[in-house]
């Protein structure tokens, strides 16, 4: 626990020393902070009305996904595909939940920890699945939709093989180094 | 593509409910997850404008060209339509640096001012831009030095050295960093993705 709670630390004077620091360093520069930080914060909420549509679009979908059941529908399906790269079957949820919703893969991943116990391999390696992996649909729409881009190209297919990539690759070096 | 997605996910929604009689479900996620969006967005919008303020000290002291030049090598390589000093370049150094060191609530309004202002010098508004594309997939692989949620969850587990988890951790995120590159400068090649007019206009320009 104490690991953690080093870790939370860590964070947090990372966290201060960019929200203390930057302006601390701006008053050394003879910048006026507070009247420049008035100014930069306006622009925060147009950024809602901007992006507002798009998430409530995306998540309404998800959700819906959710409820109607068709996340376990797609984990029975998806996982003896999964298998074939490797990847065992209680990690598949994660893997097959993860671009969709972050509150879903870490439900699968409390579930794992509540099962397997916090020192079992399982459980290290479903918390690097899930924290190497990105909610990539969720991304999409909200950075999309700041931008108010149409058009996305390449980018879906893009994100979708990163994430595979990325799945793969944290189920073979967790082996590898933990196992 | 988003269109077809969005549209296929909520059709399989009402396919699977209809088939496993969870369709009174469907309808009361429909105006919970429309509530959470906009109370995520709220959220959002408050660590916006903090940060935003922020950034704009950032910006006015010369902290963040201080830093864009520390990452030059780097980001020309990775966006190479994006002109150095353009505050773009700030935006996604910034949200780079707060995603490495693991603020999520710092990187995510640094991002959404990234891709606004790629909006700014696209030439074609509305089509996502190559650098978008390539920033978005660098987002797909969370890398980060420590992996602060995934060693919570895992000491709240109980394991006893939840710190194991960094080296793989970093060494799976390099992977994904380095799909996420090759991926997005392949895929941006082919002709379907292509630009509109990329030939007769910046034939010369993109590298």
């Amino acid at each position: 626990m104490t690991i953690s709670a080093f870790s939370e630390q860590f964070g947090n004077c990372l966290l201060l020393l960019f929200l203390v620091g930057i302006p601390l360093y701006g008053h050394f520069r003879k910048v006026p902070v507070y009247d420049t930080f008035i100014e930069g914060a306006k622009e925060g909420f147009p950024t809602f009305l901007r992006i507002l549509p798009f998430m409530i679009g995306m998540l309404v979908a998800i959700g819906m996904l959710r409820a109607s059941g068709a996340f376990d529908l797609f984990t029975q399906v998806l996982t003896p595909l999964l298998s074939i790269f490797g990847i065992p079957p209680e990690i598949a949820p994660i893997a097959i939940l993860r671009p969709f919703s972050a509150s879903a893969a870490t439900a699968s991943v409390a579930d794992i920890l509540h099962t397997q116990g916090g020192n079992s391999y399982q459980s290290h390696l479903a918390t690097i699945v899930a924290g190497t992996t990105d909610t990539t649909f969720f991304i999409l729409a909200m950075y999309f939709g700041a931008a108010n881009i149409r058009n996305t190209r390449h980018a879906v297919p893009t994100s979708i093989i990163v994430d595979i990539v990325g799945i793969i690759s944290a189920v073979w070096i967790t082996r590898w180094i933990l196992a | 593509m988003l269109n077809i997605i969005w549209l296929a996910m909520m059709v399989i929604a009402v396919i699977v409910g209809a088939a496993t009689g969870k369709i009174p479900a469907i309808i009361l996620s429909i105006t919970d997850s429309a509530k959470f969006a906009f109370n995520l967005a709220l959220g959002l919008t408050a660590m916006m404008s903090l940060w935003l303020g922020i950034m704009k000290i950032a910006e006015a002291s010369g902290l963040i060209d201080l830093f864009t030049k520390g990452l030059r090598p780097v980001l020309i390589r990775l966006f190479p339509d994006v002109p150095v000093d353009h505050p773009a370049m700030g935006a996604i150094s910034m949200n780079m640096a707060a995603n490495i060191l693991g603020l999520n609530n710092a990187a995510t309004p640094f991002g959404l001012r990234a891709m606004a202002e790629l909006e700014k010098i696209n030439p074609h508004p509305g089509i996502a831009t190559n650098t978008m594309c390539t920033f978005l997939a660098l987002h797909s692989s969370n890398l980060q030095i420590i992996p602060t949620t995934a060693i919570t969850l895992l000491a709240a587990g109980g394991a006893l050295h939840p710190t194991d988890i960094i080296v793989p951790f970093i060494l799976s995120s390099i992977c994904g960093v380095v799909a996420a590159i090759v991926v997005s400068k392949l895929l941006e090649k082919l002709p379907r993705y292509r630009q509109p007019l990329q030939l007769a206009e910046s034939e010369g320009i993109s590298s």
